[in-house]
């Protein structure tokens, strides 16, 4: 297969003018006659669902909460960027595209980031007006923060809610269309399949969460804003919910997939606690300003913190790194943690944990500043851990947050599938192979108010689509398709329950294919991977029937499909013989340790196409070209 | 810890339910939610039911969880969801009644989840700014006094989980659609907005 990335020549500052011109338009009366399916209603799916209502298209949005509202982007805590500059410290457009680029380790494209830098300013613009209570100066102005180590002050912020907010805006919007008539709203409905008809995608099979019903809808174009597949590690900080499976089902009816072995670990999580722990905590990056953070010089040291003396303490991180310190970026300071934990000298129970000491700061500054600054993060530790911070040091560990990898997209953000687009976090295409901090709710809304609303019109416009019914052959096989993985999980009735499984997988992805990886690592994940995945089709057991509320059928389902893409990330991981941003591959290093990128050999998007029940996935290559910013070295010492 | 969970069980909407006793083992560390989970695995394996429960991203924020936990919405302690309660909140031994909100607009789906779309339809019936997409000013050309910023995101905070419906006698939406009205009606851009006019009285 060839890919287009349909990227415009030219200078890039005009090239989304450019090409918005070139683009065909949908006159307004015929908008009603196309029929546009959303699948997500997260910052993405939601600000697309709301604007393609505004435009006049038919809309029908689905969601597998019980509320668009409850997407996970709600939880994003920090920021969005945007090149606003108003704080009129030499930030700009060409500066936030640079920052982006350069921090996605010069494996991202460079139209596509131009593009997003400077759609940011226009989302600020809409989210104001919709009421997103953004954070004010006394005179009445925005204002803003710097953030992920970023030089200039570009982040706005509600508080540390930024992602409920603008989601709720984005919800507003969305529920102002769903009362006009424009979008129909469909909750508690889980995407199964993709169905593509004559190679296009032109509809998807549902089901109904509560009732078990399987539907078939059919539109003229498909987009999927369905978020990343962080729960492939089983403990993210992603919601319960958060799933691959529209994403995946999309992949195998033909849709290729990008850089899947390209994720983020965030370094300042709650660590885990027990074996049946759910989910890890997020807190709040801020914290590295003032924490200084330590493990035991010696080996399984069992003393309480307060016993350990100053010269028996390894402040790693300033050893290492003395420039940077404790605030070296989160892929080095979560290696590094890892790396004192398989040494045996992690903290806690479970011994997979650091300390994060404020005791320095408090005698240097006073209990009260740090309170000023970090008192409802203390808080949330303490009532999550029981444990005071400001007495005793906070236990961190990493923590899976993100995804960069996704389905493959053109500029236009249309898949290898020619009428599915795919929008957000669930497309692989503007952060390389590590995202910036408050960048991706800036990405998720730049797709969904500012990009998919021209790039759909000029797909519709472009080609003449024929009816489709649900009598197709194509139709009924697909949800055929759909029916018959649900029966097998089903049917299997073995001992196992949905979630041990995915526990099992979880480890074995994080120990291969997480924070650091190795070749002989991942070939062992990927034999690992399969064995547990014949294992389940053998002997999980799904109690219950598909005719209900059956939240454990939801689960097999998903799993069924991570195990699928847990291979793929390895087989992905293991291909790329060089470390870039979130992938550290542990052969290939500079002599002091740093992430060694081999520009020559991998400056490509690695997209996989699906090969077919138990045959291998087959790569095709985008080769990147860099003609504005060149491709250095990262060095933190 | 040993603890007894007495839940409501109900199959559907259209069933009637009763209340079912489990003695679990705690850890003092997990959240209730998470000795749901363990309760669930162990029914599982023993080839009953699991408990259905709403819950997603389990930091207290999206809003899924919640349920009544001795008569109390999300339990004991101010400003928690139940996904961040954690169990050494109760004592050895204690028993907990654990019930879904007890509130007519929020029919019973199964178990101790609730079908909450009225507040869907609170929001869809005006709680918005009318701007589309495209027509928005500079961010800055809308002046909005600290104050006035901060008192609306205290009002957006609210995460509709639908404890005050819940814990309301008269199982009123007024604590949810006044922090809506709130929010939007502080703020300059939305006290112009037509379907927010009967709230431009608000004091800024």
């Amino acid at each position: 297969m060839e890919l287009n990335s349909r990227l415009p020549s030219g200078p890039i500052e005009t090239a989304w003018d450019r090409t918005r011109f070139d683009m065909k338009l949908v006159n307004p009366a015929n908008k009603r006659r196309h029929s546009v399916i959303v699948v997500g209603s997260g910052l993405a799916g939601g600000s697309a669902a709301a604007t393609l209502g505004e435009l006049g298209y038919k809309v029908s949005c689905f969601c597998f909460q019980d509320s668009p509202r409850r997407a996970h982007s709600i939880a994003a805590q920090g920021g969005i960027n945007a090149a606003k500059n108003y704080q009129n410290d030499g930030d700009s457009i060409y500066r936030l595209f640079y920052d982006t680029v350069k921090g996605g380790d010069f494996r991202a494209r460079e139209a596509n980031v131009y593009r997003l830098a400077q759609i940011s300013v226009e989302i600020i613009d809409q989210c104001v007006a919709q009421g997103v209570p953004f954070a004010r100066e006394y005179g009445g102005t925005l204002t803003n923060r710097s953030f992920g180590g970023a030089q200039v002050s570009r982040t706005f912020y509600a508080r540390g809610q930024t992602g409920q907010q603008l989601l709720l805006g984005a919800y507003q919007a969305l529920e102002r269309q769903v009362e006009n008539g424009s979008v129909t709203m469909y909750a508690r409905t889980e995407m199964l399949d993709l169905i593509v008809i004559n190679g296009r995608a032109r509809g998807v099979v549902t089901r109904h969460l509560v009732t078990g019903e399987m539907n078939v809808h059919l539109a003229d174009a498909v987009l999927l804003a369905t978020g990343g597949y962080g729960n492939v590690f089983y403990l993210s900080t992603n919601a319960k919910g958060s799933n691959v499976t529209a994403a995946w089902r999309a992949h195998k009816r033909g849709a290729l997939f990008a850089n899947p072995c390209y994720t983020q670990i965030h370094p300042t999580c709650i660590p885990v606690s027990g074996e049946y722990q759910s989910k890890l905590t997020l807190m709040s990056e801020s914290l590295r300003n003032d924490g200084r953070i330590w493990v035991p010089k010696k080996k399984g040291d069992k003393r309480s913190p307060d016993q350990i003396p100053e010269d028996e303490r390894d402040y790693y991180l300033e050893r290492r790194y003395p420039s940077f310190g404790n605030l070296v970026p989160r892929d080095v300071a979560s290696r590094n943690a890892k790396q004192v934990c398989d040494e045996g000298r992690g903290v806690g129970e479970t011994g997979l944990g650091v300390y994060l000491d404020f005791g320095a700061a408090i005698q240097r500054l006073g209990r009260k500043t740090i309170e000023e600054r970090y008192g409802n993060l203390f808080d949330m530790y303490e009532r999550i851990t029981d444990e005071d911070p400001y007495r005793v040091p906070m236990r961190i560990y990493p923590a899976i947050h993100y995804t960069m990898g996704g389905l493959w997209v053109d500029y236009h953000l249309m898949s290898t599938i020619p009428g599915l687009f795919v929008l957000g976090e669930a497309n692989f295409s503007d952060h390389g192979a590590n995202r910036l901090g408050a960048s991706a709710l800036m990405q998720g809304l730049s797709d969904g108010y500012f990009v998919i609303p021209y790039t759909l019109g000029d797909y519709l416009a472009n080609n003449k689509l024929e009816p489709v019914s649900v009598s197709h052959p194509d139709v009924r096989n697909t949800v055929v398709s759909a029916e018959t993985t649900l029966k097998r999980l089903l049917s299997v009735n073995g001992r196992r329950t949905v979630d041990s499984f995915h526990r099992q997988l979880g480890k074995i992805v994080w120990d291969y294919c997480g924070m650091s990886r190795n070749a002989a690592g991942l070939q062992h994940a990927i034999g690992e991977i399969q064995s547990l995945r014949q294992e389940y089709w053998q002997n999980v057991r799904v109690p219950g029937t598909g005719d209900d509320f059956n939240q454990s059928l939801e689960k097999a389902g998903r799993v069924a499909d991570f195990f699928e893409l847990a291979e793929l990330m390895c087989v992905d991981a293991l291909h790329r013989n060089e470390s870039c941003g979130g992938h550290f591959r542990e052969e290939y290093q500079t002599p002091d340790g740093e992430a060694q990128r081999d520009d020559e050999n991998f400056s490509y998007v690695a997209a996989w196409e699906y090969g077919g029940a138990g045959n291998p996935a087959t790569l095709v290559k985008e080769p990147l070209e860099f003609d504005y910013v060149h491709p250095s070295q990262r060095s933190y010492k | 810890m040993k603890l007894t969970l007495k839940i409501w069980r109900q199959t559907s909407r259209k069933e009637s339910g009763k209340f079912v006793s489990y003695p679990v083992e705690a850890n003092p560390d997990m959240s209730v939610l998470e000795l749901l989970d363990v309760l669930n695995e162990q029914l599982i394996e023993k080839g009953e039911y699991p408990v259905a429960f709403e819950h997603d991203c389990r930091e207290g924020i999206c809003g899924s969880c919640g349920f009544m936990i001795n008569g109390l919405a999300h339990g004991p302690l101010p400003a928690t969801t139940v996904c961040q309660l954690t169990v050494r909140h109760f004592k050895d031994g204690e028993e907990l009644t654990l019930e879904p909100w007890r509130a007519r607009p929020f029919p019973v789906i199964k178990d101790l989840a609730v079908d909450r779309r009225a507040f869907d339809r609170i929001i869809a019936s005006g709680g918005y700014i009318s701007v589309s997409t495209g027509s928005a000013p500079d961010g800055n050309a809308i002046l909005v006094p600290k104050e006035a910023a901060d008192r609306a995101m205290d009002a957006a905070a609210c995460i509709a989980c639908g404890a005050c419906v819940a814990a309301c006698p008269n199982a009123s939406a007024a604590l949810y659609t006044g922090a809506k009205i709130t929010h939007l009606g502080v703020l300059p851009q939305g006290s112009r907005n037509v379907t927010c006019e009967p709230f431009a009285w608000w004091p800024r």
